[in-house]
């Protein structure tokens, strides 16, 4: 029974050799997650219906306590907000998995693999994807069952989408960097409380124009209100019109700021990486 | 390269952290075929030395091979040939035992069929077919610990790396992951494996290389290192602390002929030196010790144990820069 050894394919010497080794390792590490759902559905759920709960709980109970810009529907306005809180929240989802890797050994094991080292990254952002879309899935399912609607067509709603995902994708940057900085479940804990004011310093349930005056102007630099703003603007949806630059200039912010947290944080977290073996 | 014999070779390897020296000069060479056993206490550098030896730290000078491929310039074919299960079991704990050995299988690029046929004989290999389709989460700490070995061993890898593989582990367990390994080397896999226990390194390792401060201080096979400090030794506990010189004079003269120096400590009342021959020695003590009418609480006869090897060449007994004798002699026997 010892002696069946198999044999393991040599590296590819071509770049189309590689890219199709990174491709299927990226895809053996996506799968993995996927299993993870189908084992055990029970995070999955929660997380999904998360935000499912605090639409129900803003639009039901606080509500009613809202009045809208425009005098508009306040489930109009809450729902493109929550569309973007879900994708911050993710975050949480991407930092758990990467530190959670780390502090098991179960990255030093995929390094001392003769896989594609890219590959633990891209299978991971390939699964949070996945993930993302779903849970906006779920979320717009959502909205739609209390009455939230698009009213600019379907080609602006499909643009919402993007940038929602575009926000998501950038964010996933900064969970996979943080991951493989943090130490210990101190960080992981920090990083889901951090989450909460990342969330709510912003335009998503009041206007930044009505907080005291410092905070509302990082509530309107926080890359979160840009998409918002931007997304309702795409949905036809009520928001605030704040006389700021950054109201004025939400659409542009809502792709320049996720561009630029990748262009931070796609390379740290790659140089992070590599530095694992310094 | 290659042709030298040797699985893994190191030559000066240096790596630092901050203000901690983790290797310092640190040397090993270890034939193909062989286990080598890396004995130390806490922090003496032997995680550092496996993380540089399996390409996952960058050593900061140095060299090393491992199956005839430099481990920073050739990095990805070295991985080829080894296998690592580090100190912790880095599995999956939400996916089953089955899918933690398909998923590293297909990173090696086995294939969907390979991968999978390969985790069947592995699991069936290390006893745990039954346990397959649970997830790893709920398995007990032996149980994970081979299937890490197993994940270890999907390439059937010629050079093995275990650090500290039953560190955590109840005896049971730890005879598990023994037998495993061995079954392995009889099939010709070279092992180096990293232990804080000598009873391990007693057990698997052919070889032992002591480490502390980053370096290998002394090396040799178990029987060589026990050899290095000395023969057996007859120790006696007097009853009364006043009889100490007396009985210490009466084992200084049978202990003569070994030319050997009399420990004697005072607060446990024992006295002991090598002896060459254990059983007359024994005899002649006990009966000089009646004559003279010092009471004895206890005479035996004792081998040295790894433990005072390690003790000996780790806690700082030695003068401070003098080379034990155990790395010469062993030199000798590797080349």
């Amino acid at each position: 029974m010892s002696g069946t050894a198999p044999v393991a394919p040599a590296p590819p010497r071509t770049a189309l050799g590689r890219l199709g080794w990174a491709v299927a390792d990226g895809w053996t590490i996506t799968r993995r997650d996927l299993s993870h759902w189908a084992r055990r559905p029970a995070p999955v759920v929660v997380g999904l219906l998360f935000p499912v709960m605090t639409v129900l709980m803003f639009a039901y109970l606080l509500g009613g306590g809202i009045t809208v810009p425009g005098g508009g529907d306040y489930r109009e306005f809450l729902v493109p907000g929550m569309f973007a809180m879900t994708m911050v929240f993710g975050v949480e989802t991407t930092f758990a998995a990467v530190a959670g890797d780390a502090a098991k050994g179960v990255t030093d094991r995929f390094r001392s693999l003769p896989m594609a080292a890219s590959a633990v990254v891209t299978g991971r952002s390939a699964a949070d994807m996945l993930a993302s879309v779903l849970g906006l899935a779920v979320m717009v399912a959502c909205g739609l069952a209390i009455g939230w609607r698009w009213h600019n067509g379907p080609a602006a709603a499909l643009a919402a989408v993007g940038l929602l995902l575009l926000l998501r994708f950038a964010l996933l940057w900064v969970g996979i960097y943080l991951g493989l900085v943090a130490r210990g479940p101190e960080a992981v804990a920090a990083v889901q409380i951090l989450v909460w004011p990342l969330g709510f310093v912003s335009n998503t349930f009041a206007s930044p124009a009505a907080m005291p005056g410092w905070l509302g102007v990082i509530a309107e630099a926080n890359p979160l209100s840009a998409t918002v703003a931007a997304v309702r603007e795409l949905f036809g949806n009520p928001g605030w019109d704040g006389a700021s630059w950054a109201a004025q200039h939400a659409m542009t912010l809502a792709v320049v700021w996720p561009l630029a947290l990748v262009a931070v944080f796609l390379p740290l977290a790659v140089r992070r990486h590599r530095d694992l073996g310094r | 390269m290659g042709g030298t014999g040797h699985a893994v070779l190191a030559e000066g390897l240096r790596k630092r952290f901050g203000a901690t020296e983790a290797l310092a000069g640190f040397d090993l060479a270890v034939p193909e075929g062989t286990v080598c056993g890396l004995l130390g206490p806490n922090g003496a550098g032997k995680t550092t030395a496996v993380r540089v030896l399996t390409t996952l730290l960058r050593p900061d000078g140095g060299r090393a091979e491992v199956a005839g491929f430099d481990v920073v310039r050739q990095a990805a074919r070295a991985r080829h040939r080894i296998g690592l299960v580090g100190q912790h079991a880095a599995l999956d704990e939400v996916l089953s035992g089955r899918q933690n050995l398909e998923m590293f299988g297909r990173l090696y690029h086995l294939g969907a069929a390979g991968a999978r046929s390969r985790a069947g004989e592995l699991l069936e290999r290390f006893g745990l077919t039954g346990a397959a389709g649970r997830p790893v989460r709920l398995y007990s700490g032996g149980m994970r610990r081979r299937l890490d070995l197993a994940a270890g061993l999907i390439l059937s890898p010629p050079v093995l790396f275990l650090d500290e593989p039953t560190t955590g582990l109840d005896p049971r367990g730890r005879t598990d992951v023994w037998e495993a390994v061995g079954s392995l080397v009889s099939g010709g896999t070279t092992v180096l494996l990293t232990t804080q226990y000598l009873e391990e390194a007693d057990r698997l390792a052919g070889r032992i290389c002591v480490v502390d401060a980053g370096r290998v201080i002394a090396e040799g096979s178990p029987s060589e290192l026990k050899a290095s400090i000395g023969a057996d030794r007859v120790t006696v506990v007097v009853r009364r602390e006043a009889d100490l010189p007396a009985a210490a004079a009466i084992v200084a003269r049978v202990a003569a002929r070994g030319a050997s120096p009399v420990a004697v400590d005072r607060d446990t009342r024992r006295i002991s030196a090598p002896v060459t021959d254990p059983v007359a020695a024994l005899t002649e003590v006990a009966r000089a010790l009646r004559d003279a009418g010092v009471q004895a609480e206890d005479i035996a006869l004792r081998r040295p144990t790894l433990d005072e090897v390690f003790l000996r060449l780790t806690g700082r007994e030695q003068a401070p820069g003098r080379e034990p004798g155990g790395r010469d002699a062993a030199r000798g026997a590797v080349a």
